[in-house]
């Protein structure tokens, strides 16, 4: 299971010097979300891990390393991002290993954790083992694959949750296909225990979302969409978060966005079952207005919400009862986006666009930014059990250096991903990837 | 302030003097049709395609005889049948229809915002005949009209809007464009047949039609479709007749001079008495038929007018 495609995918594969040449990043401000602090100081890489912090910019002897002046910018653990599309298999001519992994690279994302959704869903270890080998050869960060919960997303049959784990699974999500018998979730959630398994839903009432394109309010109907009402996600979590009660299995909500899931969601960690929630960047940085004369590129899955919504769950990303925020990054051409809004597809590309959207947050004071990387890098990490995410002697040197102030006006046309479907086309932006590390090798800049 | 705009896809967009502009032509071409005289040839040597996705006899039947009034070349795709089935995009569609030159076209599409997306793409002018639930601007022009004709005036009236609002493009237009005019708007449904959020857009909601007629100026009847049965948003077309159906009886909350609309087709029996529907002492249903031919001219001749002075600005000629 340790063998899996992130231990050998990272560039130290083709590059095996990363790992004896030891690197000293000096003069950078350091941000630890464990600690919950940024300290100016240097940061020593050996071997593919971080060997030492100094509390000094440029601390004296280590003659024999690599010294790399960060010039006063901030250095933090790279991006683990839960939920990525990568189309492959099915759909490459949206989004291949490698053109999404140029994507996270540029933009600080260090381990993509790629969804099943894919065309055939990653149901089966072949197909699982097919996605490991496509993602060591061809992406330049670490890459952790979920599996599908029940075969063929079709919310009926188990995958073979054991072999799926034995082959590298990190996590088990139907995505947003809401498996609706709720005899089987419990069954899959009962199974996914005894093996510890974590189990990711989507919680939305499927009935209520059926054929929503819009969040259900003011702006909807006057736009004339067919909605769903922001109560269906909470009747989904409580419905998922009963079934979690009763069997004891370990949990992740992948997007809560509205305000009225939060206090189901602060009970259930009170209560001390063992769940926790993201929620993607989209919904921390938009919201429904955005929409304005039906641009397709803004719809999204969950709809974008109301203002009120937004700002209630920016604060429980900061407060930590949401731990999660993902890009939620899913690749679309344009012949699926240019449709009227009810038939475009849903979904908008993000891994190059997550760090600096994020820093919107940071910028308008909502957010500090160890808060942020708790979210963005540690928090991910610690629920996959993986060792990155830290800025700690001995964690996997995966490393982003950016500057958190460099305005720039996007342009979707430059973005690495095949697919170009931003909502941040010609959005002012502020905050700019210097360099990436996997394991000690650059991915990007630096 | 007169109608500038390239393209008529909502009301949405209008200054309530743009609204005026285009009724006070859309005046004069009615007493002209009314009187049987030859509107002149304002629309002489161009194209106005029709593309309905949506079948639709009387809205195009209006649309088509505007367009031929003002000596226009009239041309009719019913697109449904044709390429859809073969797998050809809305975009796609349009680019070819565009590539013919036309110089207005007529749009009605089931999903919401297909006349806003094809605006992006095409180079003549849209005219939006209805697009899913959003806006049907001709239809409330039409309707503010024969409400300024029958009350001699489009403001600080009562109007109240009943039936399947939910689903209603029509209710929407005409929500902005009474709401613009500073009107009082009442919508009279279920509430299952209500949008979300109806409530922010500066109208009362009322679920009694004796309440929401009260002192009515002008009613308002909405189609209600036989597929609403299915989605439970009504339990029986009987009880919402006996509810919400619109007969003398009910209409007695209104004031005693309130009209009556519907912007037609008419399911007799159940949002309205057939009787009512005939009485020609309070019914404008027919009027509003007439109306809408003159206000499809009056935008016609007025996106016309547009196109020819941009066309102007580029030196070029239509």
């Amino acid at each position: 299971m340790t063998s899996a495609a992130g231990e050998r995918g990272a560039g130290d594969a083709r590059n095996p010097e990363g790992h004896h040449m030891s690197k000293l990043f000096t003069n950078a401000r350091l941000i630890d979300p464990e600690a919950g602090r940024v300290m100016p100081g240097a940061l020593l890489v050996e071997g593919g891990r971080i060997a030492r912090l100094f509390d000094t910019p440029e601390p004296e002897g280590l003659q024999g390393a690599e010294r790399l002046n960060c010039a006063g910018r901030f250095l933090a653990p790279g991006i683990v991002d839960i939920g990525v599309k990568v189309s492959e298999p099915g759909e490459r001519h949206k989004e291949s290993f490698r053109s999404a992994g140029q994507a996270a690279a540029a933009g600080g994302v260090t381990t993509m954790v790629t969804r099943p959704d894919t065309i055939p869903a990653i149901d089966s270890p072949e197909i699982l083992e097919f996605v490991t080998r496509r993602a060591n050869e061809a992406a330049p960060v670490r890459v952790r694959p979920m599996s599908a919960l029940t075969k063929g997303r079709q919310g009926r049959e188990m995958v073979e949750i054991g072999f799926m784990l034995d082959a590298g699974a990190v996590a088990f999500t139907d995505c947003d296909a809401v498996v609706e018998d709720t005899r089987v979730l419990g069954r899959c959630l009962s199974y996914a225990r005894s093996l510890g398994a974590l189990v990711i839903g989507h919680p939305q009432d499927p009935g209520l979302s059926r054929g929503a394109a819009a969040t259900s309010g003011k702006f909807a109907s006057l736009k004339g969409l067919p909605a769903v009402s922001p109560m269906a996600e909470r009747m989904g979590l409580d419905r998922d978060l009963a079934l979690v009660e009763m069997t004891g299995a370990r949990y992740h909500a992948d997007q809560i966005t509205t305000a009225r899931a939060l206090p189901r969601l602060e009970r259930a960690k009170a209560a001390g079952l063992d769940v926790s929630a993201g929620v993607s960047i989209h919904h921390l940085t938009l919201n429904e207005f955005d929409i304005g004369d039906y641009r397709t590129f803004f719809k999204v899955k969950p709809p974008l919400r109301a203002e009120d919504d937004r700002v209630a769950v920016v604060e429980a990303v900061a407060s930590g009862l949401i731990d999660i925020i993902s890009s939620m990054h899913t690749p679309q051409d344009e012949e699926s986006k240019r449709l009227p809004f009810e038939e475009a597809a849903s979904g908008a590309v993000a891994l190059e666009t997550l760090l600096p959207a994020a820093l919107r947050l940071y910028h308008s004071g909502d957010m500090t930014l160890p808060q942020l990387f708790r979210a963005l890098s540690l928090n991910p990490s610690k629920r996959l059990g993986l060792d990155t995410g830290r800025l700690a002697p001995g964690a996997p040197a995966d490393l982003v250096l950016f500057d958190a102030d460099a305005p720039f006006v996007l342009d979707r046309f430059k973005l690495r991903s095949k697919s170009k479907n931003t909502p941040f086309d010609g959005a002012r932006l502020q905050g700019k990837v210097i360099g990436t590390w996997v394991g000690g090798v650059s991915v990007f800049g630096g | 302030m007169t109608f500038r705009a390239r393209h008529l896809l909502g009301i949405e967009p209008l200054h309530p003097e743009e609204i005026r502009s285009i009724l006070d032509l859309a005046d004069t071409y009615a007493d002209l049709n009314r009187r049987g005289a030859q509107a002149g040839k304002v629309l002489d040597g161009l194209t106005q395609i029709n593309m309905f996705f949506e079948a639709s006899t009387r809205t195009q039947a209006s649309f088509e005889l505007a367009g031929k009034r003002l000596g226009a070349n009239v041309m009719n795709m019913g697109v449904q049948a044709s390429s859809i089935k073969k797998g050809e995009t809305l975009i796609d569609t349009a680019l070819t229809l565009n590539a013919m030159r036309p110089d207005l076209l007529v749009v009605r599409h089931p999903h919401s915002g297909a006349a806003n997306l094809l605006a992006e793409k095409v180079t003549c002018a849209v005219l939006n005949a209805g697009d899913g639930r959003h806006e049907h601007p001709t239809q409330a022009l039409l309707d503010a009209l024969t409400i300024r004709r029958e009350k001699g005036r489009l403001h600080r009236l009562t109007v109240a809007i009943c039936g399947d609002i939910a689903h209603s493009r029509v209710a929407r237009s005409n929500i902005l464009l009474l709401g613009k005019m500073e009107n009082r708007i009442r919508l009279i449904a279920p509430p299952t047949l209500i949008p979300a959020g109806a409530a922010d857009w500066g109208v009362e909601v009322h679920d009694d039609m004796a309440e929401g007629l009260k002192d009515a100026d002008v009613v308002m009847m909405l189609r209600l479709q036989k597929e609403r049965m299915d989605g439970a948003f009504i339990p029986s077309q009987r009880e919402y007749y006996h509810r919400f159906g619109l007969d003398a009886e009910k209409l007695k909350a209104a004031k005693a001079d309130a009209i009556v609309m519907h912007p037609g087709p008419m399911n007799r029996g159940v949002e309205i008495d057939g009787t009512l529907a005939d009485d020609i002492n309070r019914s404008v249903i027919q009027e509003q038929v007439e109306m809408g031919v003159a206000v499809r001219m009056a935008a016609m001749e007025l996106l016309a007018r547009n196109l020819r002075a941009a066309a102007g600005q580029e030196g070029t000629h239509v």
